[in-house]
């Protein structure tokens, strides 16, 4: 990359976060998103920054975008008008979806619905098999009367799906042709393209899900094109993706679906980035804000990609109560425990919060706009733990004589016991429901804790981390700079990337160099001729996958592939890099038993350097307190003595003993007993457990 | 007094951290299984237990069949097999369907774990294996021995040795040798996943065994589920459903009971046992009892030995519902499924507005197959094959909502895509949607049903293991609703099929499957008329049936013609 200035824009629900680089330097601001035009707030934000930092529009080389619209329109339902055209018979495959009740002791539960009413769904005859074949020939003129009743309709978007159009997509390319033809205004989406992959609910609800969220997409990133060059940014303009990978306005137009979560996705793209400058090869991402928890598992810098994941869950998080899009997509699991989540007790005396949120407004008791439920601010207040005067940056006075009052109100009472205690519960099951998610997360990839280190960014999270940290035998915290604005400071770090998924069913049995050879080189072809839109001459990166499976077996595995032809002796190699992958993942193998793959994955990016680990604080010095503040702590039960110190004045190379809180305008660092913590280089704080510092 | 230390709030921390480790045994499980039903739908369970066999905590899983059923089973192994001779390495088995959960198809393991030389519990865990011999998921058998093969509780391994003798036993009597075999080692690996969880916590907490949190756990649980009845309405309750059943309808009767911090549910009256396999043994019954019990009275409350005996169940010998050796029992669910909707009844009279309307309830699923001794040979080489997919009609309404359409209850199923099917089989599912007006009419409408329509891509027949119920009795619906559709299985040709039992589709025939609607909640005149307009404007309710049933007229344009309705529902 050039010296050039960059630039970085995250919309959020809340707010849209604008970031500047230049030589190393950054400066960020933060500015209310406006939703019915998302692009002003975007211009008015970079507006400001080029004042702010006197840096040209025409000196700006690049504007890395992400925005959770998508998202948004998927959760409101605020999307296009939209029809689905899909094999006669299978119209209502979309809501029978997989036939399943997410929640099993609950008589009341609903269904997501599909975002596509009963009356938008209309089918066709025609019908391709398993193998490709053509069973029944897709009858254009029943394609050429649906379009003509759509256009009258005031239709949108479509999405067409087919059955087995993974394997033979000729039919849907036919009706998709019939139809831009006779609807040149209509937003077409192919299941094909977007989603050519076997199970044809997820499928058809990726497809349904592109269709719906493209009219609005597309006419944002028009608009906001238009108006950077207007402001004389004629730099290129790329767009962050769920796979912490950045593509051009041209795949994110054609594509939007890709763009969901591209929040999320930049946090663990700077969470990468931070592993790379402590030199930390196996880390655990923790980003802890309002209303969820992420974690992500990121191994050699390298965060997980899953093939899937699903938006706008209803209940509790619950996997199933959301709809699913198989996207390339960063592997995090999302908690419902925030700083705003509700503390309650229930029948059997067991505290349980969230996944209910006080949300802004009224947001905690502390905050006192008449919020009473006691929420995990709360409990972090009560055990002194947050610094009243200094919240937010002085902007929100915390009461904590209203946090302790909800707290005895809902807690104490009904557990019988004092009111610090309860607050301490309240933050001890908290912890414990993150360490549990987390731990599912790890098993469910094959993955553990043992040697990990975390890194700890969001409003929330520095309070929490050592704690997390503790029941999950983590010994190492890195806190970053700039946690308010992660997500557009992790944009500026993603490569140009793109990822591209078949389904090809292959017994190994029956392997063929020269047919897996085929499939990955049309795979490499699409993938190049999206990433050479943004990055014409860098050198690529290629990462190949195969997701196999014993035959019969219902879940498939990840198994990396290398990157070269398959010669014939391969095919007996894939089975013992399967064998060796399921080993991994389950601790043994299973004899005699034939492997199969379903699915092929290609990934494309730039190869560009990571970043080089800090330079090494040789001086250490031991920074004066500002002041001290009495603090629960749960692991003793006991009330103690810390220090408080202002992050804005630690300067590299100091060194601070727990137990501590850092207060910043964003967070509050807690620095607990079993801690230290040092400001590195870089000027992030490093939390070390004690018997590690003392073994260094 | 108030506590000032810590102690409660580190209980509950452990008592979660013991769910996550049996989430952790289960969700293992579930990753390595092999058969349909332990992978797709979830028909698995995980437990760990203390010395004496009381379960501390139990997975939230797929089926809940395992309910108390596999609490149960703990205590017949030590019985067998007494904690003090067991050994590190040592892990047991059995799938007896008395002592396990209900049918041979289930394999039930129990691995006692040793941390520092000492067992400090034991792990159990159930799948349902792909085959077991005998005559396949199929009711057609008379006795148990038709069912296949029978492994009475004993090791599967010592001393970390595999029972290599058994296996081969195994290995030799089922269809599917190399997947029932890679269950058998998914159950064992999983009992290994959650002792080191386990261990793992002990550790952090420094604790040599588990008997004060056990003892926290089972005394909270207890204390809040006796809470929770003793809130409830005191007496009896008497309600009986007819079902289908195999060769002649069967009536099941419950009486309920609420005393005491107690509901104990009688099956005195219901039908004496089958001749084939439908029978259903007492802890199947058991298991589906509480749970439809739990759903009502204290859904929240997490399953184990505090909660055991708070949901009593008895029932006469040589009932359906308490069905002894040796009658056949591998589709015991066909029973087991509709036992809520019985205790529902019951629930209705002392909670009215609590409790849905009959469902379907019982599972659609498609048990497909073609090969030697299952159709005839044909000069075509037709493919042989197997094939099980879960399907559901519609549930029952709730009090204030719709039932749910083609969604399983009291079962908690996934279906298996149709393309999954299609890659596997000769078969081609040529539709699979709703089917219009089959929800029971009523203030809440009943969930609908679907239909499926199956041919074969060779020519040559295919057969079904056919198990469906509601075919001749329809799931009623509650408070002057109607009941729904009942269900049809039939030929393209026109010709009906029988709902129980196996039969042969001809080659180039079309296998028609219409599944039951749910009943419908309240007086279909008092639905709301634009729920009844949206109905119909989404294709659920044809018009005809609006203005029929529910008294409402929607015009052309979708929209309610409120006079004409006026004047329709006087």
């Amino acid at each position: 990359m050039s010296d050039g200035a960059r630039l970085a824009v995250d919309i959020g629900g809340t707010f849209t976060d604008v970031v500047m680089e230049q030589g190393g330097v950054q400066e960020s601001l933060k500015i209310l998103t406006t939703p019915e035009a998302p692009e002003s707030a975007v211009l008015e934000g970079i507006n400001e920054i080029l004042q702010r930092t006197g840096i040209n529009a025409s000196d700006v080389g690049l504007v890395i975008h992400g925005t959770t619209l998508a998202t948004n329109a998927l959760i409101e339902r605020k999307g296009a008008r939209t029809a689905l055209i899909t094999t006669d018979g299978f119209r209502d495959s979309i809501e029978i979806a997989y036939e399943h009740r997410f929640e099993q002791y609950d008589l009341y539960m609903e269904r997501p619905q599909p975002l596509i009413e009963r009356n938008w769904r209309f089918s066709v005859p025609e019908r391709i098999a398993a193998d490709g074949s053509v069973l029944l020939e897709l009858d254009e003129q029943a394609v050429h009367a649906l379009a003509g009743v759509l256009g009258k309709a005031g239709v949108e978007a479509v999405a067409v799906c087919f059955l087995h159009s993974y394997v033979n997509p000729d039919h849907e390319r036919r009706a998709g042709a019939i139809l831009a033809a006779a609807l040149p205004h209509v937003s077409i989406t192919l299941s094909a393209d977007v989603c050519p992959e076997i199970r044809e609910y997820d499928r058809m609800s990726t497809a349904c899900a592109n269709a719906y969220v493209q009219p609005m997409m597309a006419g944002y990133l028009i608009r906001l094109e238009t108006g950077l060059r207007a402001r004389g940014l004629d730099c290129p303009l790329l767009l962050m993706m769920s796979s912490g990978g950045v593509t051009t306005v041209e795949t994110a137009v054609a594509l939007p679906i890709r763009l969901v979560e591209s929040g999320p996705a930049g946090g663990a793209i700077l969470a990468r980035n931070i592993a790379q400058e402590n030199d930390l090869s196996r880390i655990l991402s923790f980003d802890m804000g309002g209303t969820t928890a992420k974690i992500t598992l990121i191994d050699n810098f390298q965060p997980h990609i899953a093939r899937s994941f699903e938006v706008a869950r209803m209940h509790r998080f619950l996997k199933g109560s959301g709809l699913p899009l198989r996207i390339p997509v960063i592997d995090m699991v999302e908690i419902g425990a925030g700083g705003g989540s509700i503390a309650a007790v229930d029948t059997m005396q067991r505290i349980q919060v969230g996944p209910k949120s006080a949300g802004a407004a009224p947001g905690p008791a502390c905050y006192g706009n008449g919020g009473t439920a006691p929420t995990v601010t709360d409990a972090d207040t009560v055990l002194g733990r947050i610094d009243p005067s200094r919240f937010a940056g002085g902007q929100v006075t915390l009461q904590p004589e209203r946090a302790a009052a909800a707290v005895e109100r809902e807690i104490s009472g009904a557990l019988g016991v004092e009111t610090n205690v309860a607050a301490a519960g309240v933050t001890e099951i908290v912890d414990e429901h993150m360490a549990n998610a987390a731990r599912i997360h790890a098993i469910e990839n094959g993955k553990d804790m043992v040697g990990r280190s975390m890194v700890a960014f969001g409003g929330a999270a520095p309070l929490h981390a050592a704690r997390l940290a503790d029941k999950l035998g983590i010994d190492t915290i890195v806190v970053p700079q700039g946690a308010g604005v992660g997500s557009a400071i992790g944009f500026l770090r993603a490569q140009i990337s793109y990822e591209v998924v078949r389904t090809r069913y292959l017994d190994l049995r029956e392997f063929n160099p020269d047919t897996v050879n085929d499939i990955y080189a049309g795979m490499r072809a699409e993938a190049a001729s999206v990433v050479r839109l943004g990055a014409p001459d860098e050198p690529l990166l290629e990462t190949r996958g195969a997701f196999m499976r014993y035959r019969g077996q219902g879940h498939e595995i990840m198994v990396s592939m290398p990157v070269r032809a398959l010669a014939p002796e391969d095919g007996v190699a894939m089975a013992g890099w399967f064998a060796d992958a399921y080993k991994q993942l389950f601790s043994r193998t299973i004899p005699n038993l034939g492997v199969e793959v379903l699915t092929w994955t290609l990934s494309l990016a730039t190869d560009r350097p990571g970043a080089e680990p800090a330079p090494l604080q040789k001086v250490r010095h031991h920074p004066e307190p500002q002041s001290q503040r009495r603090l629960f702590d749960p692991a003793s039960g006991a009330w103690i003595g810390a220090d408080v110190y202002s992050r804005a004045e630690l300067r590299p190379g100091a060194e601070i003993q727990g137990p501590a809180i850092i207060v910043e305008d964003e967070t509050t660092t807690l620095v607990t007993n079993g801690f230290g913590a040092t400001i590195n280089a870089l000027g992030q704080v490093v939390m070390t457990r004690g018997e590690e510092r003392n073994r260094a | 007094m108030r506590d000032t230390n810590m102690d409660r709030i580190r209980y509950q921390v452990m008592w979660d951290r013991l769910l996550s480790v049996v989430e952790e045994q289960a969700q293992t499980l579930m990753r390595t299984a092999f058969s349909t039903s332990s992978r797709e739908a979830g028909d698995i369970s995980a437990g760990v237990f203390d010395l004496k066999g009381q379960m501390l905590a139990q997975a939230v899983t797929g089926t809940p069949g395992h309910i108390n059923s596999m609490a149960r089973a703990v205590v017949h192994f030590l019985d067998v097999f007494p904690a003090d001779i067991m050994k590190d390495g040592d892990i047991y088995i059995t799938n007896d369907p008395w002592k396990g959960t209900g049918h041979l198809h289930d394999f039930t393991v129990v691995t006692p774990t040793f941390r520092n030389g000492v067992m400090v519990a034991l792990f159990a865990c159930t799948s349902h294996v792909v085959d077991i011999g005998g005559v396949g998921m199929s009711p057609d058998g008379r006795q148990i021995y038709h069912e296949g093969l029978s492994v009475p509780i004993m090791p599967l391994a010592v001393a970390g040795e595999m029972n290599e003798w058994l296996l081969n036993l195994v290995r030799a009597n089922v269809r599917e040798p190399v997947q029932v075999e890679g269950d058998i080692y998914a159950l064992a690996a999983c009992n290994d996943t959650g002792a080191r969880r386990l261990f793992a916590m002990m550790d952090e907490y420094d604790l040599e065994n588990l008997d004060a949190l056990g003892a926290h756990i089972i005394e909270q649980s207890q204390t809040a589920i006796t809470a929770a009845i003793n809130a409830l309405p005191q007496g009896s309750w008497k309600h009986s459903m007819r079902i289908d059943g195999f060769e002649q309808p069967i009536d099941l009767v419950a009486n309920l009971t609420i005393s005491n911090g107690i509901i104990h549910v009688d099956y005195d009256g219901s039908s004496g046992t089958s001749d084939f396999g439908i029978n259903c043994p007492m802890c199947y019954t058991e298991a589906y009892t509480a749970f439809g019990v739990k759903c009502v009275v204290a859904p929240e409350i997490p399953n184990n030995a505090g909660t055991l005996d708070a949901i009593t169940v008895s029932a006469p010998d040589h009932t359906i519902v308490n069905a002894p050796h040796p009658c056949a029992v591998v589709a015991r669910s066909t029973i087991g499924h509709m036992l809520p909707d019985v205790i529902f009844g019951c629930l209705h009279q002392a909670l009215p507005d609590r409790v849905p309307a009959e469902g379907t309830s019982n599972l659609w699923n498609v048990k497909l197959g073609a090969g030697h001794g299952i159709t005839k040979r044909t000069e075509h080489d037709a493919t042989a094959f197997m094939l099980m997919s879960f399907h559901s009609g519609g549930a029952g309404a709730r009090p204030k909502l719709d039932g749910l359409s083609a969604t399983p209850y009291p079962s908690g199923v996934r279906n298996v895509p149709v393309e999954i099917s299609e890659a596997i089989t000769p078969i081609v599912v040529w539709r699979k949607e709703l089917r219009i007006d089959s929800g029971g009419i009523g203030s809440q409408r009943g969930g609908l049903g679907q239909t499926m329509e199956i041919t074969s891509r060779e020519d040559a027949p295919f057969g079904i293991f056919a198990s469906f119920e509601r075919v001749l009795f329809p799931a009623r619906g509650r408070d002057g609703a109607g009941a729904g559709a009942t269900g049809q299985l039939r030929l393209g040709s026109g010709e009906n099929l029988r709902n129980k039992g196996f039969q042969t589709i001809p080659a180039r025939e079309r296998l028609i499957i219409e599944m039951p609607g749910g009943g419908g909640f309240g007086d279909p005149k008092a639905r709301d008329p634009e729920a009844v307009a949206t109905d119909v404007r989404l294709g659920l309710v044809s018009a005809e049936a609006a203005a029929r049933d529910y008294g409402v007229v929607v015009g052309e344009n979708g929209q309610v013609n409120s006079p004409a309705t006026a004047k329709n529902r006087g």
